[in-house]
């Protein structure tokens, strides 16, 4: 536990591969860098330095599976952003950028945990949610898991086709997406934000009580879909959140 | 290394020296918690501190809000990167606390516990001396649950992840004991001018 989640401690230039168009919002890109190994459902920190040694500091999700030969991150762009626009519009295959990590000890999952796991996000907050798919993938896990996505649009669901092929596979993994803007092809999805309804339909319908959940999107999404969960009787110490503001 | 085409968002002088290294002017107030939001009610809340395992005195809610009530306003700055300016909080002073429990500690370092099982550890000298508070209101209001509320701790010298939220007590340990994020990769003290993210910084 010590060294995987003790962050790398330098700032490592990490060089980009490539960008792959995730969204009409969000961007994926991948990285070679020499980080210690990562843990599914952590973070790293990236620098950016101008010509005048002026930096600005930001953290983006890891979505790719532990021991990937390149590290994934998930990036959507915020308009008024500092960071992201610049990512979104002037970052090439072949541009360094500085990268520390990985960073986070609590939004973790391994996959020693054998017991049901559900997993809820919204928007780009499905990055680290992806990486636990895909390290689950990986690792020949065979314990229930559920991933509950709340996304505007169906084209807005980040990496849809890779996660739905997946749990194809899987019998074990369930998907279950509500797209708030339009309505889903898949008929069983649903279309509206979460709320306590919502959750327990899910339940019922997962037939699992989770031994873990770990949910993930803005403050404007956690807050309220933790309180659905508590309400369908999910104690609040097994919820694992992780906030982007 | 220089970023090709980064030139990044300039701030006022009199601003950016008020902005620790690694971390960007925020207006809004971002929420950052390792859990769910924890709804205290003032009538259930109760503050208790602790010498060791031993209570030394706990308040309930109306008993702490007759102690003396100061006004800090203070610049915040969280590990996540967002520095919020000029941020105005009420509450008990650290020494204010000890002043009413009549207590003298014999160590150098303390834990602050959480309602919900969170705890962090701060070193007695950065609790006392007018440094820290246990806030009762924020920004002329009662504290909104997802902030803290009804009462967190106020170390605004440090990483703000050193503010417990929804604070319960106060424990005087007899070493420097990690909490929950200093046990998962977090740095002991956490000085954002020392830009103190992570163990090892």
């Amino acid at each position: 536990m010590k060294d995987s989640t003790s962050p790398g401690r330098r700032w490592t230039p990490a060089i980009v591969t490539r960008i792959e168009r995730r969204t009409p919002s969000v961007i994926s890109l991948f990285l070679l860098v020499e980080i210690p190994g990562s843990l599914a459902g952590q973070h790293v920190d990236i620098r950016l330095t101008a010509p005048d040694g002026y930096q600005a500091q930001r953290s983006y999700s890891i979505a790719s599976a532990p021991g990937s030969d390149e590290l994934e991150l998930i990036v959507e762009r915020l308009d008024d952003g500092e960071v992201s626009p610049y990512v979104h519009e002037f970052v090439q295959p072949g541009d360094t950028i500085d990268i520390r990590g990985p960073i986070g000890g609590h939004f973790i999952w391994e996959a020693t945990f054998e017991q049901p796991v559900l997993l809820v996000a919204a928007g780009s907050g499905a990055a680290p949610l992806i990486s636990i798919l895909r390290h689950r993938l990986e690792s020949k896990s065979g314990s229930p898991m559920l991933l509950l996505y709340s996304a505007r649009t169906w084209d807005d669901v980040i990496c849809r086709d890779e996660l739905l092929d997946i749990a194809k596979l899987d019998s074990a993994l369930q998907i279950m997406l509500t797209l708030t803007r339009l309505q889903s092809t898949r008929p069983a999805d649903f279309n509206r934000r979460i709320d306590s309804g919502l959750v327990e339909e899910t339940l019922q319908r997962w037939g699992h009580i989770p031994a873990r959940t770990y949910v993930c999107g803005s403050n404007d999404f956690v807050d309220p879909a933790t309180t659905a969960l508590i309400a369908n009787g999910i104690p609040a110490p097994s919820i694992r959140t992780e906030r982007y503001g | 290394m220089v970023s090709r085409g980064f030139f990044g968002r300039r701030l006022a002088p009199e601003i950016a020296e008020r902005i620790p290294p690694g971390q960007y002017l925020e207006r809004g107030f971002p929420v950052l918690t390792a859990g769910p939001t924890m709804h205290v009610p003032p009538e259930q809340w109760t503050f208790t501190l602790k010498n060791g395992p031993r209570p030394i005195k706990s308040w309930n809610w109306d008993e702490f809000n007759t102690l003396p009530i100061t006004t800090m306003t203070r610049d915040i700055h969280c590990v996540t990167k967002w520095s919020k300016l000029d941020t105005e909080w009420e509450g008990v002073l650290v020494d204010d606390i000890l002043a009413d429990a009549g207590f003298e500690p014999s160590t150098e370092y303390t834990l602050a516990r959480s309602f919900d099982g969170y705890d962090t550890n701060v070193p007695w000298d950065d609790l006392t001396g007018g440094k820290s508070m246990v806030a009762l209101r924020y920004d002329g209001d009662e504290i909104e649950a997802k902030h803290g509320g009804p009462a967190r701790l106020f170390v605004p010298h440090l990483y703000f992840w050193k503010s417990a939220k929804w604070i319960t007590s106060l424990q005087f340990t007899s070493r420097d004991e990690p909490g929950f994020w200093e046990n998962r990769g977090y740095h002991m003290y956490g000085d954002p001018w020392q830009e103190e993210r992570y163990a090892g910084d």
